[in-house]
């Protein structure tokens, strides 16, 4: 399984190789772009992660009214296609944006997004919902027996600190910060736009023009295999400070409040909450508010690309569930299941101009790419789906084994026995989450279908782009907001799924 | 239930025997295609007289679809590529897979001559920083809106046709000193975006006084949201010309068809869709045949347009001048 997504992601990455003629060197504007592109990604990265700490922490250990709401909503800037992401955060943080507004009518000077900052900034907006849904899978999945012998032990927060926060953040931050900075390695669109000018070249945009204006697959291809050494070097690290949890067995129990609950603890969770929730979606609200009202006169082709990304949604994360679950039940009775989990990575760490134009050289000789072009885009949306499945999924099958497997090998319970009764009950909240993300990924990415598509075959973000493309703007807003609610819609269908026995 | 199948399945045979007659392809860009671009209107008409089966497909804007061109060689399904610009022809014919359209071109309305053996225009507009007519002191050359602290949002001349074509204005306007303008132009450049979309609406949202277009874009605004809010700043340099050009290729099994088409599309039933779905002036037909609101939009004193040979030979040197002069 794992062998058939690295040919699916580096025979591609051959073809476009093979069909490059002359020499192939990457020029000096080629390594200020990696050397840009690495930055930007590594801060990215760790300002997602490190921002998302206190937000997991703070939904794990707290509830109130529209909780599950807040949590769901809050994963929508990740769903999102980035030009809407990046307009929406423009209307608050731009030049002429509520900020500025509001800055500029208290006299105070105006703030500038343009930048590495921006950059940044729109990275953390984009990802941070992500990184916060990973920690918060994690912390969701201490035993709540566990909780109540902190309890009993009297423990205060340096200890829970010490015996629950630690290791689990040791377990899964390396691996979500890997998920984020690769993202953000092959950006794109937010990274020219936000950074304000040439600057800002990333590795992807050289890849771009290499394809577009000089037709120089060979320096491509090259630039493709950069980032497949930055991916295999990134997943190195991140895998050398991974260590495997050990939080211990339950029963499945509802969660509970966490003991050494302070007043201070509660006023940081307060502003964590608060800060986040205001941070990820006012943009969003500004979004909804520009498109809404253009939605019900949206013409008849955008609803017919809205059904056609729906159906292809569902198509690609039946088809990454059941390529991830396999590979995760796999690589948990491996030694260094890092391995394969890396080659899943390659399918986000590549770009998507890359692999679709190898798969386009592909196909070419064989059959019609116009006419694949949904199946080709189902594909490989299922493969960039993959790592987020596999980060939900294998600590979640690691605990199962962890907690359930003697058991099961002492009732010698095998394959599909197994995974009905051992595994799959403990999967639920993780595989919902999973295949919402794949599905609402889907529906929101343009993908390769860009490069393929003929009329009466768009999707919904490419209609969007499209109706943006001549002019528009309204109705490409109103194709925005469609877009969010359904993205929304679809992730909500399954991820509730999987949250209801935790809430129950 | 099962021979309904088998008669289903045997008159869809019999209707693709049926539909014998000869398909032409035509590879474009994708707002040409979309329901509002000029493609339906345009099909239906060349189909009324042709006999045959005109069939679009849309490959993303002009550079993609240069790179489709290419990527697919010599086995290509194409019959006609349709939206290059003069800025892509000199990599084009440098494929060889083009072919002479052999067509003597009469009636054109461009502003320059026009005497290209492979490809022949069907519209053209002038590249113009686009902004509110409430603007005050709109500058009138590059060098004014360089000292002035007006913001403006371009393209990536990387990956996008208005971005180069930008490029070229700057260089077919001052040449040796257009690194000098770029120095000049960076404290205005709010952003660079990678496509005209990204630049048009974050101009749209405000976040700068003026975005790189065409001094046609205030028809749309005039014309489909009768909206006469936005109009072209014109500047004394002269404005610098894109033209939209297709091209037949050589390996076509329908050079006929692939002719007449190419004829079509510098007639009247073509040229008049042009203005209102492309938004640009159509190559041959006369001003006063366009729609109302066209007589609204700025005149740019000057024509500016490098040959295909010259802008390909620009573009690389200009490139790493601008890349130069914004990354300080």
């Amino acid at each position: 399984m794992a062998a058939l997504v690295c040919l699916a992601v580096l025979g591609p990455l051959g073809a476009v190789l093979w069909r490059a003629d002359g020499p192939i060197r990457l020029g000096a504007s080629d390594w200020s772009a990696i050397r840009f592109t690495l930055l930007q990604a590594a801060l990215s990265a760790l300002g997602s992660v490190v921002l998302a700490i206190p937000v997991a922490r703070a939904l794990a250990r707290r509830t109130f009214r529209g909780r599950q709401a807040l949590v769901t909503l809050m994963g929508a800037p990740f769903l999102l296609p980035v030009i809407v992401a990046v307009l929406g955060l423009l209307a608050i943080f731009g030049r002429a944006g509520w900020l500025n507004g509001a800055l500029g009518w208290i006299g105070a000077g105006d703030v500038q997004i343009y930048g590495l900052q921006g950059v940044v900034l729109a990275h953390v907006f984009l990802n941070l919902p992500l990184a916060v849904r990973l920690l918060l899978q994690d912390w969701l999945s201490i035993p709540s027996e566990r909780i109540r012998l902190a309890h009993a032990l009297g423990f205060s927060h340096a200890d829970m600190r010490r015996h629950f926060e630690w290791p689990l953040l040791r377990a899964t931050l390396p691996g979500a910060a890997l998920l984020i900075f690769l993202i953000c390695t092959t950006s794109f669109a937010v990274a020219l736009i936000l950074g304000g000018g040439p600057a800002a070249t990333t590795v992807e945009l050289a890849i771009y023009q290499a394809f577009r204006f000089d037709f120089d697959l060979g320096r491509a291809a090259l630039l493709g295999i950069v980032q497949v050494a930055i991916c295999v070097c990134a997943g190195l690290m991140a895998f050398g400070v991974t260590r495997r949890r050990d939080i211990g067995a339950g029963l499945d129990r509802a969660p509970m409040a966490w003991p050494g609950d302070t007043r201070g603890s509660r006023w940081g969770d307060t502003i964590a909450i608060t800060g986040a929730a205001l941070f990820l979606l006012l943009p969003l609200l500004a979004v909804v508010m520009q498109g809404l009202p253009a939605v019900s006169g949206l013409p008849g082709l955008v609803w017919a690309a809205a059904a056609r990304s729906i159906v292809l949604a569902l198509a690609s994360a039946a088809l990454a569930v059941s390529l991830a679950v396999p590979m995760a039940i796999f690589m948990v009775r491996l030694r260094r299941p890092a391995l394969v989990e890396g080659v899943a990575f390659l399918t986000i760490a590549v770009s998507p101009m890359v692999i679709g134009t190898g798969l386009f050289v592909l196909i070419f000789p064989v059959a019609d790419p116009v006419a694949l072009a949904l199946p080709v885009t189902g594909l490989v949306n299922a493969l960039i789906s993959l790592p987020f499945l596999l980060r939900a999924l294998v600590p979640a099958v690691q605990q199962a084994e962890a907690t359930q497997g003697r058991l099961a090998d002492a009732l010698g319970l095998r394959g599909l026995q197994r995974l009905r009764h051992a595994l799959l009950p403990r999967l639920s909240r993780p595989l919902g989450f999973g295949v919402g993300l794949a599905a609402a990924f889907s529906m929101g990415d343009l993908g390769v279908i860009a490069l393929f598509s003929t009329p009466g075959q768009g999707t919904l973000p490419l209609e969007m782009y499209r109706l943006m493309g001549s002019y528009r703007t309204d109705d490409a807003q109103g194709a925005a907001v469609l877009l969010m609610g359904l993205t929304l819609a679809l992730f909500w269908a399954f991820d509730r799924g999987g949250r209801l026995n935790a809430d129950a | 239930m099962r021979h309904t199948i088998i008669a289903a399945g045997l008159s869809v045979f019999a209707g693709a025997a049926l539909a014998q007659s000869p398909v032409l392809t035509v590879y474009t860009y994708d707002s040409f295609v979309a329901d509002w671009g000029p493609g339906p209107a345009i099909e239906q008409a060349f189909e009324a007289q042709c006999a045959c089966d005109l069939q679009f497909v849309g490959a993303g804007d002009g550079a993609a679809l240069l790179a489709r061109i290419r990527l697919e060689g010599a086995r290509t399904d194409a019959d006609i590529v349709l939206g290059l610009d003069t800025n892509l022809t000199a990599a084009a014919v440098e494929t060889g897979l083009f072919a002479p359209h052999g067509i003597v071109a009469q009636g054109l309305t461009l502003p320059v001559a026009w005497d290209d053996e492979t490809f022949l225009p069907y519209d053209w507009g002038y590249f113009a920083f686009v902004h509110d007519v409430e603007l005050e002191d709109a500058p009138a050359n590059f060098e004014a809106l360089a000292a002035s602290d007006v913001s403006i949002v371009i393209q990536d001349p990387r990956s996008s046709t208005p971005g180069l074509g930008l490029l070229m204005w700057v260089e077919a306007a001052y040449g040796d000193r257009a690194a000098e303008i770029w120095e000049g132009l960076a404290d205005n450049i709010v952003t660079v975006t990678p496509g005209w979309s990204e630049a048009y609406g974050l101009f749209l949202e405000g976040e700068a006084d003026m975005v790189l277009s065409y001094t046609t874009s205030p028809a749309y605004h005039l014309i489909a949201e009768e909206d006469a809010s936005k109009t072209a700043a014109a500047f004394s340099e002269g404005h610098y010309l894109q033209v939209e050009v297709a091209g037949m290729l050589a390996g076509t099994d329908q050079p006929e068809l692939a002719r007449a088409f190419l004829e079509f599309m510098l007639s009247p039933a073509f040229q008049e869709v042009i203005p209102t779905t492309n938004w640009m002036y159509p190559a041959a037909l006369p001003a006063d045949a366009l729609p109302d609101g066209f007589e609204t939009l700025v005149q740019p004193s000057q024509a500016l347009l490098l040959s295909p040979e010259a802008a390909a030979a620009a573009r690389n040197p200009a490139l790493e001048t601008w890349q130069r002069a914004l990354s300080r």
